[in-house]
């Protein structure tokens, strides 16, 4: 039963974040909207652009991957514009942020310690090199990640519900969310340390789950309920504002840093075109689109004043 | 005294939502210091009584009262209809994507705020917060857009769908200046300033709501005459024949403009304003191109001596059909090039939004005034003298040139070589202040809302401006502000009239290209004139 819940949330999950891929990245074309510092241009450092050169068409343009990732690893890692904008959030945002990150790197560590007992590598505090190493990693990361997930989570919902702003702003879901990962903390941290204090059932189960060996028996009690629910915060998660995790990616390089231009005959420029041809609704008295005219009709034609 | 406004009160009637006390405001620096707001001038009964006017001290659109409760609620759905259809491709092909990305994903941790000038000057009042009107469109969103039903108050909270709602978002669309400061630095990437754009959308496509600053006295009369100032192209080749005789006395140079040259390599569009309002710009701008043997013209085409594209704040077939204008008098007379002159909008509308409109051989290259204008000096076909600009000068950047564009540098590389005392202003460059007229609010002062342009959206650049000089107290001294932008030269003309500030520091304010003819040793000494009015 465990297993099916845990391979079901991951299938959830992975739809859902699918889903939300899909549906971002097959809208339109929009209007250009970059927003200044542009990440890979030549004078990020300053904000400047390739338009402050003279016929900058002409020129060829020096772009740089290096330039985003010096501003994207900072950014996802550390949290650089909350650190630079809003300090007293850092010290709260960042850890559950950070626990998060753990989190994700805890369950990386599982299985693969996981595999790796299926192939016969022991895991243990008194077992040879890599073992040893694995079982370390995990438990370091393992109590780091619930402790931070769990401290920043609490210290998120207490600014919330003790902020005016925050709670004017807070729809019930929000502290349900943040609820939702303490919660999980809570329940983490007591299945480890009343009864898998080195996270070897977590590990047996994760070679079972990664072997597909379903007829294992199933950790119960505390480390069962914190399986279950791990599965279902992620399965949760891509359906919330919490999926700005891989959204973002769209934020930065579809809206905030999308300087490409429209080139007589690229394919940019064709699928403008296409979009150019939409059919119009909009009803107000200078436009009337009315489902007949498409943005070229609308664009070329001398609008009527208002009746 | 402000209070903490809840999102669920928005949508209640009541007499006035919001209020900033003059006492909220934050102080000025020196000679400031212990200045008192005048108190606002209370919008007249009659006016409250007619016209929506409960959002906060001041009014902009003047929607009148629905007559009855079935003309509000008609309101309200079709607000709701033309909400759905801000949501779909064929509609919003052209905003969709960072749109729906900047309604998902907000955190709601308020880091934007403290980023915004209306808001921080009013004293921290909640409803100028960036995210106030988002998070209104974005309940609005779930309930009626993802038909998120009930689920959807507890997942993303509630506002009521009534007409006060409605009027009250409209209004509040127009409480900010489109200046994207705060989407800077949002740590998501979300942009409360598209969002305000998209309600100023939704509303004049849909329900046909716009300033008429905008709309009616704005792109229709644009459309049909030529340009927002109600000059035709007849009166407008008068004008500049006026400004030509002037310059030609002023400077000693004879000037005679270019109109209609098939095959220049520039085409300089001016926004038409300057004409009217600082015609030592435009009169300056042909000074420079005639002496650097600049092959360029004008274009007295419909719509194309007026570089005005206020489609860019509130419409986008508005914004098209000028953007197309523009495009097609530049086609006309063959020229390599349009350069857009010292307006910021102009600037943004042309080389940027209009990029992903014009096609074909409508595309033709775009360029900054202010790139011509580095080379030119830096050529050395003009004679400069700095010491003609011996005076503290400082740089306002508008923000659709710098931070929406990225044109940085070359202005202050102008100003490095002209104007020895050249200093910044703190935050410049791309994290500068916008200065309170944005997206259209410069040329709008109905009721009493060149008040709120002075008291709250302006006063975070006239305190930089204050503190840019703060080592030049002598009111005897003239100081410079550069402001390359006839919008921001609109708003920063109110401030100083508001404020007295020729008188009280000695502020002045004017172009770039001002400046370098100042500089040019070929005209006679004292083209700019601080004593004059
Ligand atoms: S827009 Fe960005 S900075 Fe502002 S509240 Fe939302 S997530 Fe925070
Ligand atoms: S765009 Fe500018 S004025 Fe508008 S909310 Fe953001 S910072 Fe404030």
């Amino acid at each position: 039963m465990l297993y099916r819940f845990v391979y079901g949330a991951l299938i959830v999950f992975l739809v859902v974040v699918i889903e939300r891929v899909a549906r971002l990245a097959t809208l339109p074309v929009h209007l250009r909207w970059e927003l200044y510092p542009v990440a890979h241009e030549e004078n990020a450092r300053y904000g400047g652009s390739f338009f402050e050169h003279l016929d900058w068409w002409k020129r060829k343009r020096n772009t740089s991957m290096l330039g985003e990732l010096k501003v994207m690893v900072p950014e996802i890692v550390l949290l650089k514009a909350v650190h630079e904008h809003n300090r007293s959030l850092w010290y709260r945002s960042f850890p559950f942020h950070f626990g998060l990150y753990l989190m994700a790197l805890f369950v990386a560590l599982l299985v693969g310690g996981g595999v790796a007992q299926a192939f016969g590598v022991e895991i243990g505090a008194s077992a040879p090199s890599i073992g040893l190493a694995l079982h370390w990693a995990t438990k370091v990361v393992g109590f780091a990640a619930l402790g931070l997930m769990g401290l920043g989570a609490l210290g998120l919902l207490v600014r919330r519900l003790t902020d005016p702003t925050l709670r004017a702003f807070s729809a019930t879901a929000d502290y349900f969310n943040l609820l939702v990962f303490i919660a999980l903390a809570v329940v983490g941290l007591v299945a480890s340390i009343t009864s898998d204090v080195d996270f070897v059932e977590l590990r047996r189960f994760t070679q079972s789950l990664a072997t597909v060996h379903l007829d294992a028996p199933a950790p119960g009690g505390w480390v069962g309920a914190e399986i279950a629910m791990a599965s279902a915060v992620l399965a949760y998660i891509p359906a919330t504002h919490m999926s700005h995790f891989f959204t973002k990616w769209f934020m930065y390089h579809s809206v905030r840093w999308d300087d490409r231009v429209n080139t007589v005959g690229s394919p940019l420029e064709g699928r403008i075109v296409s979009q150019l041809g939409y059919k119009v609704d909009w009803s107000a008295a200078h436009i009337q689109g009315g489902n007949r005219k498409s943005w070229v009709d609308v664009a070329t034609e001398k609008p009527e004043p208002k009746p | 005294m402000k209070r903490h406004l809840t999102i669920e009160e928005f949508s209640r009637p009541s007499e006035q939502l919001a209020r900033v006390d003059i006492e909220d405001l934050i102080p000025l620096p020196p000679p400031y210091d212990g200045y008192k707001e005048p108190e606002w001038t209370r919008l007249k009964d009659e006016k409250r009584a007619s016209c929506e006017c409960s959002l906060d001290d001041t009014v902009l659109l003047s929607l009148p009262k629905p007559k009855s409760l079935r003309e509000e609620r008609e309101l309200a759905d079709k607000f709701v209809a033309g909400l759905q259809k801000l949501f779909t491709k064929e509609n919003n092909w052209t905003f969709l994507q960072p749109l729906v990305l900047s309604m998902e994903h907000c955190a709601k941790c308020q880091t934007c705020s403290d980023a915004c000038h209306v808001f921080l000057e009013s004293g921290g009042n909640d409803v100028y917060r960036p995210t106030y009107r988002a998070e209104i469109l974005r309940r609005l969103y779930y309930r009626h857009v993802r038909e998120g039903g009930l689920l959807s108050g507890l997942t993303h909270g509630r506002v009521g769908m009534t007409w006060t709602t409605v009027a009250r978002l409209i209004e509040l669309a127009y409480r900010c200046n489109l200046c994207r400061r705060c989407a800077q630095t949002c740590p998501i990437g979300v942009d409360n300033a598209l969002i305000a754009r998209e309600i100023r959308k939704l509303c004049s496509q849909e329900l046909g709501i716009a300033p008429k600053e905008l709309h009616e006295k704005g792109t229709m009369l644009q459309l049909s005459v030529g340009s927002t100032t109600g000059m035709n192209s007849l009166v407008v080749k008068d004008n500049m024949d006026f400004i030509d005789e002037d310059m030609s006395e002023k400077t000693g140079v004879k000037l005679q403009s270019k109109w209609d040259v098939e095959g220049a390599d520039v085409l300089l569009i001016h926004n038409a304003g300057e004409i009217l309002a600082w015609p030592e710009n435009p009169g300056a701008f042909a000074l420079i191109l005639e002496a650097a043997g600049i092959s360029w013209t004008l274009s007295s085409e419909l719509a194309a001596y007026d570089g005005v594209n206020y489609g860019l704040f509130y419409d986008d077939a508005q914004f098209a059909r000028i953007a197309l204008l523009h495009a097609q008098a530049a086609k006309k007379l063959g020229v390599k090039k349009i350069v857009a002159g010292e307006c910021g909008h102009e600037h943004k509308a042309l080389m940027v939004i209009a990029d992903r409109v014009l096609t074909g051989d409508l595309n033709i290259p775009r360029e900054s005034s202010f790139v011509l204008l580095e080379e030119i000096v830096n050529s050395g076909k003009l004679k400069l003298d700095p010491s003609r600009n011996n005076f503290p000068v400082t740089l306002h950047d508008p923000c659709n040139v710098v931070r929406l564009m990225g044109i940085v540098e070359p202005q202050r590389r102008i100003l490095r070589k002209i104007a020895p005392q050249f200093r910044e202003m703190e935050p410049h460059g791309v994290d500068n202040y916008c200065c309170g007229g944005g997206s259209g609010f410069a040329i709008m002062s109905g009721n009493n809302f060149a008040e709120w342009r002075m008291k709250v959206s302006g006063r975070r650049k006239f305190r930089q401006i204050l503190e840019a000089f703060r080592d030049e107290p002598d009111p005897a001294q003239p100081k410079y502000v550069c402001a390359p932008c006839s919008n921001c030269k609109g708003q920063i003309r109110d401030l100083f009239a508001h404020y007295g500030a020729k008188e009280k520091v000695g502020l002045h304010y004017g172009g770039l290209v001002e400046l370098i003819v100042n500089a040019m040793t070929d005209v006679k000494p004292g083209f700019m004139d601080f004593d004059a009015g």
